[in-house]
């Protein structure tokens, strides 16, 4: 075997899978989860770790989608629920249920928060140019918070933005 | 030669500042015939002024020459110790700490205060000395003018150094190179070779030098400095140094190129002698460079001031537990490789020597941040001395408790509160010789400043014996501000916090020292931010007492962990007055559902923390709850908890950082089991339980309102 031909073994730019193997390529690339039935994306850059779920000690009077905060490595981490956040399907708590943790780093600060989803699915790879605009259409989860939807086989992921997803609102008490 | 001297100036700097606080207070303390303390003064004066000298700080030099003369005829008992002889080496004190100030920031200083209280040192010198230290000081002011005379016309321009090495210079170590590049480093540097005195190649020795040069640095540096680089090679060369004016200079420039050409045209010369005439260009090039390095390193020397000194009993002991802690993780780990149940016991023992390793490493490390008070107290003698001065009262100042230990940045936060509280109590607090005598007192006031821990707690307390806060005044003044009404009945301690109002003063006459009312009110800010109070004690005629209370750490609290619901919290046991079952009897219900409870004299209205914070609670019922007492802003309230658990000591940690603020919540921390629980934040929930409060009675005075309008139709 000569090397023009093991050469030829190498996979290009963006192929994708050599025997089961991801090859990193020049697209970004994507953690896709679940919410109810549906296919949710972020930037796999943005991930801290993926945690199996554990009962977040409360924060008085924050509103109900934000679980509480745990302890990640002396981190006080806050707990967001994003299916309650969007009202997506049912908020419960199984042994597949997982903690997202994310940290996004705008330029004056950067923030850790963990958000809980139904399951993660799968790492995408992505060029920026297959990234479609969502069509302006009502749904459930915000404009603000889409980046874009990529379609994935059949199936239609949507892209969230992370910066926005970090930001909380502040309390209003009960009065 | 080449030791880089800059590299001590910041030890030098601290033992300077060490030495003048030494001096300072020796000052202060000063009697007639107290040999030991003027040998203390002047030991201090004499060290300043030695590494003044190496490190070239020459206006130090100069000034703390004369103190030290002064100082020098006081020790030998020629000189009588006179108060105003004290006043004058105070006033130094202050001189030799701003020049050396202005040495260490490489600034100007206040050049009218230095020469005037040079002027005094001198003439008190002149006055009554002996005549050979009349001489002297004389041709100390000649020198100081001489200098200044130098510098003034050496602004701008620079020197013509004339440099002939014998020719054994080399033999001794000195390399001229060293001696260029240490001149290139204070101005441009330009220079050329004399090679006339070079023999023929073949009677050439190798050790010898033969070379003269003609240097033109131009420079703003004075000429004791260029002197200082020849320092080491003074004794082996003829070495002229002249001033050269601006106009002089490009003609001097020009004619030093052209000779500069011819010399190194002259390329058979020795290898050594060859390389010192090539290195003129590199050492003008770099120039710049060093000038950023010297930039650099001044921004160094200033951010150094963070550090801190530790006792070496300090570091030992911390060495030591560490050690240890060696000792009971190597001994574990050794029963964790075949362990069996046999040796539970052993397990069990060896885990209570880590616990205890642990909290004794964490009180150590803990300590090392602690530094004893006297740090911020040490400067209140002067202040008092001063201000006695200033004000024309005679006080003096008694400190207590200087050796309270207290962590750092609460240290630096507090003390100019303290400085404040303590020129307060001199300006409004001693009153005038006269009035005192008048009053039956003795004619000295007295402040005095105690530190004392209490629990988990600081105490500063600033006592005088003056008059006393005026109790009628200060509430006239506060009708007249219109901070209350003409009515309102206040207690005392609500009078005394009138104090802290901004823009409140009671001062007839607004003096320099105080009496702007500007600073109470920041005064109880910052005591505030720092997790502290203060109370105001004082009685009329008899003097008043301003209590400071503040937490030792900001980083670690001592907390009882209550439990209500499934959620576990941490009130800081600094604000917790008492716990206590709840006695059905002393419950009372008034206005509607507001419940008290009835603690001796007191009734501290109950508030349920389960409602607060929209938990589920087990123990709604208030006769089966704990009541935890807390007090904060001289107001008490009951917490409703379920549960009491255990005390201990929490890190806290910041909520904001991934987060934000929340109500009623100071932060977070991490339990011994891995959870997270919320430090309850005191008097946030106060504030909290108010706003609410007026909020509920909005609502129903509405509710009222739209009955009302409801009858009307």
């Amino acid at each position: 075997m000569n090397i023009q031909a093991m050469a030829q073994d190498i996979p290009a730019e963006g192929e994708h899978t050599v025997e089961g193997i991801d090859f990193i390529t020049s697209g970004d690339q994507y953690l896709t989860f679940l919410l109810a039935e549906e296919q949710y994306a972020v930037d796999i850059l943005c991930v801290e770790e993926i945690r199996s779920w554990e009962q977040p000690t409360k924060i008085p009077n924050a509103p109900s989608y934000i679980k509480g905060v745990i302890n990640m490595r002396g981190i006080i981490v806050p707990i967001v629920d994003l299916r309650l956040k969007f009202n997506i399907g049912k908020a419960n708590y199984l042994e597949t249920t997982v903690v997202i943790v994310l940290t996004y780093q705008s330029e004056a600060s950067s923030r850790t928060i963990g958000f809980v989803v139904d399951a993660v699915s799968d790492v995408l790879n992505v060029e920026s140019v297959d990234i479609k605009p969502a069509p302006a259409f009502g749904g459930c989860v915000g404009p603000q918070y889409i980046d874009g939807l990529i379609n994935s086989e059949n199936k239609v992921v949507t892209v969230l933005n992370v910066g926005h997803l970090q930001q909380v609102e502040k309390h209003r008490l009960q009065s | 030669m080449t030791v880089d001297l800059s590299q001590f100036i910041p030890s030098f700097l601290e033992e300077s500042f060490e030495g003048l606080e030494l001096m300072e207070s020796g000052l202060l303390n000063l009697e007639p015939g107290d040999n030991e303390t003027i040998h203390s003064i002047f030991r201090a004066a004499h060290s300043i002024k030695g590494g003044a000298g190496t490190f070239g700080f020459d206006s130090v030099t100069e000034f703390t020459h004369l103190v030290e003369t002064l100082l020098d005829e006081m020790r030998d008992g020629r000189r009588e110790v006179t108060s105003k002889d004290t006043e004058i080496l105070l006033d130094s004190v202050d001189c030799m700490r701003l020049l050396i100030e202005a040495a260490r920031d490489e600034q100007d200083y206040d050049q009218e205060k230095v020469a005037n209280t040079s002027a005094r040192l001198s003439e008190t010198l002149g006055e009554e000395a002996t005549v050979e230290s009349e001489s002297e000081s004389e041709s100390e002011s000649e020198s100081e003018s001489e200098i200044e005379s130098d510098s003034s016309n050496s602004g701008g321009s620079g020197f013509k150094i004339k440099f002939i090495p014998e020719h054994s210079l080399a033999k001794t170590g000195n390399d001229p190179i060293f001696l260029f590049s240490a001149l290139a480093e204070l101005g441009e540097l330009t220079l050329s070779a004399n090679t006339e005195a070079l023999p023929a190649l073949l009677d050439i020795d190798a050790q010898e030098l033969y070379l003269n040069w003609q240097l033109t640095l131009i420079t703003e540096v004075e000429k004791s400095e260029i002197i200082e680089i020849f320092e080491w090679v003074e004794d082996e060369c003829i070495l002229e140094i002249e001033p050269i004016s601006n106009s002089s200079l490009e003609v001097c420039e020009e004619e030093e190129s052209s000779e500069n050409d011819s010399a190194t045209s002259n390329e058979l010369s020795a290898e050594s002698q060859a390389n010192n005439t090539a290195i003129q260009e590199p050492i003008v090039t770099t120039e710049l460079e060093t000038e950023d390095k010297n930039k650099s390193t001044k921004a160094k020397a200033k951010a150094d001031l963070g550090s801190i000194r530790v006792g070496v009993d300090k570091v030992d002991s911390l060495i030591n537990l560490v050690g240890e802690l060696v000792i009971t993780q190597s001994m574990l780990s050794e029963l964790g490789n075949d362990f069996d149940m046999t040796k539970v016991e052993r397990l069990t023992s060896g885990l209570e020597q880590l616990l205890q390793n642990t909290k004794e490493l964490q009180e150590s490390v803990m300590r090392i941040r602690m530094l004893p008070i006297s740090f911020a107290f040490n400067r209140f003698p002067r202040l008092v001395h001063d201000l006695a001065i200033k004000t024309g009262k005679e006080m003096e100042l008694v400190i207590n408790g200087e050796q309270t230990e207290l962590d750092k940045t609460v240290m630096e936060q507090i003390g100019d509160p303290l400085v404040h509280l303590v020129r307060n109590a001199a300006d409004h607090g001693i009153e005038s010789k006269e009035t005192r005598l008048a009053n039956g007192k003795s004619e000295k006031g007295t402040i005095s400043l105690d530190a004392y821990h209490q629990g988990g707690n600081i105490v500063i307390e600033i006592k005088d014996d003056g008059a006393g806060i005026n109790r009628t005044k200060v509430l006239n003044k506060a009708i007249e501000k219109g901070l209350i009404d003409e009515n309102a009945i206040l207690t005392d301690s609500q009078v005394y916090d009138l104090l802290f109002e901004p823009g409140f003063s009671t001062a007839a006459e607004v003096t320099d020292i105080s009496g702007r009312g500007v600073g109470m009110d920041v005064v109880k800010r910052n005591i505030q931010s720092l997790g502290g109070r203060i109370q105001v004690e004082s009685a009329l005629g008899k003097g008043s007492t301003f209590k400071v209370n503040l937490p030792l750490t900001l980083a670690i609290l001592d907390g009882q962990l209550v439990k209500v619901g499934t959620e576990t919290y941490i009130i800081p046991l600094i604000s917790i007055v008492e716990s206590l079952q709840i006695d059905n009897t002393l419950i009372n219900r008034v206005s509607g559902d507001m419940v008290l409870y009835r603690l001796r004299d007191d009734n501290v209205p109950v508030l349920p923390i389960y409602k607060m914070f929209n938990l589920e609670s087990k123990c709604t019922e208030i006769d089966k709850a704990l009541l935890v007492v807390v007090e904060a802003d001289g107001q008490k309230i009951g917490l409703m908890v379920d549960d009491l658990l255990a005390q201990q000591q929490v890190v806290i940690k910041s909520l904001n950082d991934n987060y934000q603020q929340v109500a009623g919540i100071s932060g977070a921390t991490i339990l011994g089991d891995g959870s997270v629980a919320m430090i309850l934040d005191i008097p946030g929930i106060i504030h909290m339980a108010l706003e609410q409060a007026q909020k509920n009675q909005r609502v129903r005075s509405d509710g009222h309102n739209s009955v009302t309008a409801e009858l009307c139709l």
